[in-house]
């Protein structure tokens, strides 16, 4: 009590305190957003504005360079291309997830727990290890060129994890909900799908966001598995743009600019569910 | 080990009643049970456990087989066995060499700037301020964002000749720099991109860590008389233990595998200077279809997370978990 009286006494420290503190927060602030801004900005200019004005307003503003990626059908497609497969990658690692978290969280059975840590140490296996063999495997059985050949490698990925989060949450769910259910007639399956599913959909929601950002931002993967332009997502198809365009300096921008703001829009929609799920999966994995 | 779970599972495991009939004698249907228990388990875990050996456990395998092959990656299996040639090539192997000693200069540079910075922020940030909830939401905005957007975005601004950063640099007077084109500079343009991309991603954990901290504690050392900093040093930097421990582990992991960014970033370049592992690995076994010799590689970057991860949890994790990272929840039963 005593500490927090003499606190509130207006010192100069207290004045300044705050002030330094605004400062500090306001300039990282400033070093995050000034790579998005300017993208946003450079993508109104034109090539001679941006080499003359590279920090001031466009003048004159010069809408072309997003109107022409708005327009072009390679965009759209990639767009359509990485929600596709983040939605599909989202839906198997859960559903696969899912049924194995519940037997992990509640049968008993022997090798239980080595079987789950293999699956956890999956958590360890970095993609980037894999990669080439993947590459061999993909190829062995037809799916290069095809979505499924990015879909599943990453749901496979996406498993130890998710299994952590599910199977944490499945096991903080009384038994007297399972004994009622059961002694209401419900077959093992029949509780898992009705009951427990139902029951764990924020956990369920948490695990799918994680599935859907990683999916989308993956690009390693689709990289080595798509020749084809057809399938292209939108890492694949940005680097390739700034690539073929490399001296278009603000047509590259603008098309940066367009391709983050679907993970944007969907982090402002499931924030919650992203940074609880990353710190779960960080404290848990 | 069978039944250490309790009843629920015998529960689970009997028959399945119809609806308002007295469950049957478990005597008389012990073994059918028993049966349709094992039936639920192995239906449940079948696809995770197919989809996790073909995709996450095969390519492992065939990683550390075809490593002491040489192969042009034809055909499923190499057959050209080599011993540990592709090993003893790759210590000559000025470029690995040199990918290591990178990834070792990035780590340090993590340790020692990026996580203290996440660390103060998180703190400041745990004040009460106004406008917080929006830095939070804004420090962490470009995790979300994809590797590749964060490299094509820098390699726009650091562009020597139409760049942003050299054009502030200009204003204030302080000279022009090359950023990714010098051998010299290359690495810490770098790390800038790292950090701007992932400190946002460690601010999130400490807070969370910091968060957890009972309020109680922090006051009770107050009013013993603790300064701000003595507060910081005793009570609340002890607690963040088990976070900072784990934002470490992350960070290292996370450098032994970085590709995506330098790709995109430099490429490796000027002439390799900022390559790492998994970009030399792409580049041999992809361009130049060395796939055994790639493997090698993997297997190295595979060996040095897992001993590292293995080390980290028996020395330094185990405090925290009460087991190790690979049997989390394990320890929680």
């Amino acid at each position: 009590m005593s500490v927090h009286a003499r606190e509130r006494r207006t010192t100069p420290a207290r004045i300044a305190r705050p002030i330094a503190l605004h400062t500090i927060v306001i300039v990282i602030g400033v070093f995050v957003l000034v790579p998005i801004v300017y993208g946003i900005l450079g993508g109104f200019k034109d090539n001679p504005q941006l080499a003359n004005n590279p920090i001031g307003l466009p003048a004159p503003w010069v809408p072309e360079n997003y109107t022409n990626v708005l327009a072009s059908s390679d965009f759209w497609r990639q767009v359509f291309n990485s929600s596709l497969i983040a939605l599909s990658t989202a839906l198997v690692t859960v559903a696969v997830s899912a049924l194995a978290a519940f037997v992990f969280a509640r049968f008993a059975f022997r090798g239980r727990e080595f079987l789950f840590t293999i699956f956890a140490a999956g958590l360890m296996f970095p993609f980037a290890v894999a990669i080439l063999p993947l590459f061999i495997i993909l190829r062995f059985f037809g799916l290069l060129n095809n979505p499924l050949g990015v879909i599943l490698p990453q749901a496979a990925f996406g498993l130890a994890l998710t299994i952590i989060i599910l199977r944490s949450f499945f096991r903080s769910i009384p038994h007297e909900v399972e004994e009622a259910a059961i002694l209401d007639g419900c077959s093992p399956f029949g509780f898992f799908w009705r009951i427990l599913l139902p029951m764990a959909r924020p956990a369920l929601a948490t695990v799918s966001v994680l599935a859907v950002v990683n999916s989308w931002n993956n690009f390693f993967l689709p990289l080595v598995v798509f020749n084809d332009k057809v399938w292209w997502t939108l890492p694949v198809g940005v680097q390739q743009f700034s690539g073929q365009y490399s001296a278009d300096t603000a047509k590259i921008l603008a098309y940066v600019v367009l391709a983050m703001i679907p993970a944007l829009a969907f982090y402002a929609v499931a924030e919650r569910q992203l940074i609880g799920g990353l710190t779960a999966g960080a404290t848990k994995g | 080990m069978k039944t250490t779970k309790g009843p629920e599972s015998a529960v689970a495991a009997s028959p399945v009643p119809r609806r308002l009939v007295p469950p049957p004698q478990p005597r008389a249907s012990k073994n059918r049970g028993k049966a349709r228990k094992r039936i639920t388990i192995i239906l449940f875990l079948l696809p995770g456990v197919i989809l996790f050996s073909l995709l996450v456990l095969a390519p492992i395998l065939l990683a550390m087989y075809s490593s002491v092959f040489k192969w042009n990656g034809f055909g499923l299996l190499p057959t050209n066995f080599v011993g540990l040639d592709n090993f003893t090539r790759l210590l000559d192997n000025e470029i690995f060499l040199g990918d290591l000693r990178r990834g070792a200069l990035l780590i340090v540079l993590s340790l020692v700037v990026q996580l203290p910075l996440a660390l103060a922020i998180a703190l400041l940030l745990n004040q009460k301020m106004r406008l917080r909830a929006l830095y939070r939401l804004l420090f962490f905005a470009p995790y979300v964002l994809s590797e590749v957007i964060a490299a094509v975005l820098f390699s726009m601004l650091l562009s020597p000749e139409r760049g942003l950063a050299n054009e502030v640099l200009g204003f204030l007077g302080l000279g022009t720099s090359s950023f990714l084109s010098e051998p010299e500079t290359v690495m810490f343009s770098l790390f800038i991109v790292i950090t701007w991309k992932y400190f946002g991603f460690y601010v999130i954990l400490y807070l969370a860590g910091r968060q957890s901290i009972p309020k109680e504690l922090t006051e009770a050392a107050q009013i013993d008389g603790c300064g701000p900093w003595h507060v910081f040093r005793y009570v609340t930097l002890p607690l963040l233990g088990p976070t900072i421990r784990i934002t470490i582990f992350l960070s290292v992991i996370g450098t032994i595998q970085l590709f995506d960014l330098v790709y995109v970033l430099t490429g490796g370049g000027p002439v390799h200077a900022s390559e790492t592992l998994g970009v030399t690995m792409y580049d041999i076994g992809f361009n130049r279809f060395q796939v055994g010799y790639a493997s090698a590689i993997s297997v190295v970057m595979f060996l040095l997370s897992l001993v590292f991860a293995i080390g980290y949890q028996r020395f330094v994790l185990k405090r925290d978990l009460d087991g190790a990272t690979t049997t989390m929840g394990g320890g929680r039963r």
